[in-house]
């Protein structure tokens, strides 16, 4: 497949006298395939608007590489920048503009015919609203005429960051089918946002990125897979059997994580047939074998290691990075 | 060339733009009313009503003089002191003349277009200057703050032409309104001349001059616009140009005015920004070093020096430049977060 967007070696250091050095990339890599919904991963100061800045010409970086649709930026960015619609965190607009004024001079801006501006008024669900001023909107409102204006250019590559905050929950249903039309109509399009949720259900592939490297990249469902670390739920058909039957997994070299009062909960299970045969052969009889399917948010938290801990309040910047110890392993399928 | 039309339609659209051009039209148009009912126009019978209350004041004058000899000779007849009440001579020597009594004195004020016109070409600039400083300001100002830049270098990602472009329209918006304004202001007062002051030895080089005078108003307009843009380019907010101006005035016409005198600087008003200012309308300001004369010694010639509208050129002109060339590089190389 074509990428229509590679990073490699990105980074990107502010410097300051006072608080010292901060990579906010750190040598940090990405790829998206044309016509893929990609999802990019991190947690609050992670590097993810950095990166998104960077591409879009607005941050100058420190070293690295990247490209857009084949041209290499920033040097080509003039050239592509049609190609491209984007918003970049909260969208901002002149408050005392209309949504259609603001669209017309973006449209003016980039020689574009003003019935464009109709049609993704349409598009984004402001048609009758169009003509009110942008500051009486409410956040959900802001945030579809920002889609509208990264729309507007009928993009080869859309870049969306947080494009469902402040939406209604019709509202991100909708911006979810949006998504989905565009890159069935060849459109890519890079998604940034903390609803994991959503990520799972609309991506095709994530990148996740963590204190500026990326800590796991590729399919949704290859990520997932690779982080299911093979857990499998057993209940039997007696309860009174649990610890038993824990002492035996035990013995044959299975990893127990939990004996709950119904069930038990084991990791590290390559062929769940090994546990039937095993509880078996010591007369215990199996009612339920059940692989555990992992969530996207779970396999985000585990790589970034930013799950709550009870009794503590973890600070922005506390998060894994790639190659400290205890760092979730990369996976994916694009390849060093 | 559709940016730099899209940029001039931004900056028409916007609501502050159309507000301080009705209040500057609105100001204009006051000054210009009130003068036309303060000038009255010098027919015959103003001039003979002149001469008529002037020659009463005359004779009204002539009776009170003659009371007081009167009654100065009536109390030196009874024998009292009179100098210090009376005056020497019991004031026969101040007896008025008619020629004390000027008609001219009662004659109500006269435009008078070619005397005056210039000073008002100053007021229209001042005016003008100020409506473009706050434009200039805010067009970009508010584009930094509310995100609309980096909406436009999504779209343009060429930051030395946008912000060229936005430059050259808030120069264009505001030469044009400088013209078309200057245009009416000359007018008004062309009108008001005519109908109640005098237009009279208006000749070619008169209007040579006032045109001269309406460049350096436009020139200085232009200045503070574009001074205005750069400022809030720098720092990316419009409170930075209007605090800048504020810092700049107080600095300039209070502080250093302060210290040249403590310091006792000779001709410490060069260093002022206002010096520069006046001599730009009135083509030169002729400065003196008092402090080098010691009158007690008789006659003193203090020091001179000439600051002539070429120095405030100079000087207007490479602060501009400065200020601009700063917004650039800013531009060209700060990152936009």
């Amino acid at each position: 497949m074509t990428a229509v967007l590679e990073i490699e070696g990105l980074r990107k250091t502010y410097r300051s006298r006072r608080r010292g050095t901060r990579h906010a990339l750190d040598g940090f890599d990405m790829r998206v395939e044309a016509g893929q919904v990609h999802g990019f991963l991190g947690p609050n100061g992670s590097g993810k608007t950095t990166t998104l800045r960077t591409l879009l010409g607005l941050i100058r970086p420190n070293g690295g590489r990247m490209a857009i649709l084949g041209h290499e930026l920033p040097h080509a960015l003039p050239t592509v920048a049609g190609r491209i619609g984007a918003i970049v965190e909260s969208p901002q607009f002149f408050p005392h503009f209309s949504a259609r004024d603001t669209l017309a001079l973006l449209a003016s801006a980039g020689d574009l015919p003003r019935q464009r501006v109709d049609e993704v008024l349409e598009l984004v669900g402001l048609r009758e609203r169009a003509g009110e001023r942008v500051k009486t909107y409410s956040l959900g409102m802001k945030q579809r005429l920002a889609v509208a204006s990264a729309l507007l250019k009928d993009p080869q590559l859309l870049i969306l960051d947080e494009p469902a905050n402040g939406l209604d929950p019709g509202g991100i249903r909708e911006m979810r089918t949006l998504m989905r039309d565009l890159a069935a109509n060849g459109m890519t399009v890079v998604l940034s946002s903390h609803i994991l949720g959503e990520i799972q259900l609309i991506c095709d592939s994530v990148t996740i990125i963590s204190l500026g490297r990326r800590v796991a990249y590729g399919p949704v469902d290859e990520v997932l897979a690779a982080h299911s670390q093979g857990a499998v739920r057993v209940r039997l058909e007696a309860v009174t059997d649990l610890p038993q039957a824990a002492d035996a997994l035990a013995g044959a070299g299975v990893r127990v994580t939990a004996t709950e009062p119904d069930h038990l909960m084991l990791a590290g299970v390559d062929k769940p047939a090994t546990v039937t045969r095993l509880l078996a052969e010591q007369g215990l009889y199996v009612s339920e074998l059940a692989p555990v399917a992992v969530d996207l948010e779970s396999v985000f938290l585990e790589l970034t290691a930013t799950a709550p801990v009870p009794g503590q309040h973890r600070q922005v910047d506390q998060s894994m990075k790639v190659g400290e110890p205890g760092a979730g392993s990369t996976a994916g399928g694009w390849g060093a | 060339m559709s940016l730099f039309v899209t940029e001039l339609r931004r900056l028409a659209k916007r609501r502050l733009t159309r507000l301080l051009l009705v209040l500057l039209l609105l100001g204009l148009a006051g000054v210009a009313t009130a003068f036309n009912f303060s000038s009255h126009k010098l027919s015959p019978e103003v001039v003979a009503a002149a001469q008529a209350e002037s020659d009463a004041q005359y004779q009204r004058s002539l009776a009170a003089w003659q009371k007081e000899v009167a009654d100065c000779d009536a109390a030196q007849a009874r024998g009292e002191k009179v100098e210090d009440r009376f005056g020497p001579n019991c004031s026969r020597d101040f007896q008025p003349q008619p020629e004390m009594f000027d008609p001219k004195w009662n004659l109500p004020y006269q435009f008078d277009f070619r005397a005056e016109f210039s000073t008002f070409i100053a007021v229209f600039a001042g005016a003008v200057a100020l409506f473009a400083f706050i434009v200039g300001a805010s067009f970009v100002g508010a584009e930094w703050s509310t995100g609309g830049m980096m909406n436009l270098l999504l779209w343009r990602p060429k930051r030395l032409a946008v912000l060229g472009t936005k430059l050259a329209a808030v120069l264009t918006t505001v030469l044009g309104v400088t013209v078309v304004l200057g245009a009416l202001w000359t007018a008004a007062f062309w009108l008001i001349g005519t109908f109640s002051g005098t237009t009279a030895k208006m000749t070619p080089g008169v209007w040579r001059s006032f045109g001269l005078d309406g460049l350096r108003a436009v020139g200085l307009v232009l200045a503070f616009a574009a001074v205005a843009f750069a400022l809030a380019s720098l720092g990316r907010h419009t409170a930075m140009a209007l605090g800048a101006a504020v810092a700049v005035f107080a600095i300039s016409e209070v502080g250093l005015r302060i210290a040249m005198a403590v310091l006792g600087v000779p001709f410490g008003e060069r260093y002022l920004l206002s010096t520069y200012a006046q001599s730009w309308f009135m083509k030169q300001v002729k400065l003196f070093d008092y402090d080098a004369c010691q009158f007690a010694k008789g006659e003193c010639h203090p020091g001179e020096l000439l600051v002539t509208w070429q120095d405030s050129a100079l000087v207007f002109g490479l602060g501009t430049a400065v200020v601009l060339v700063a917004a650039f590089w800013a531009m060209r190389r700060r990152d936009i977060t």
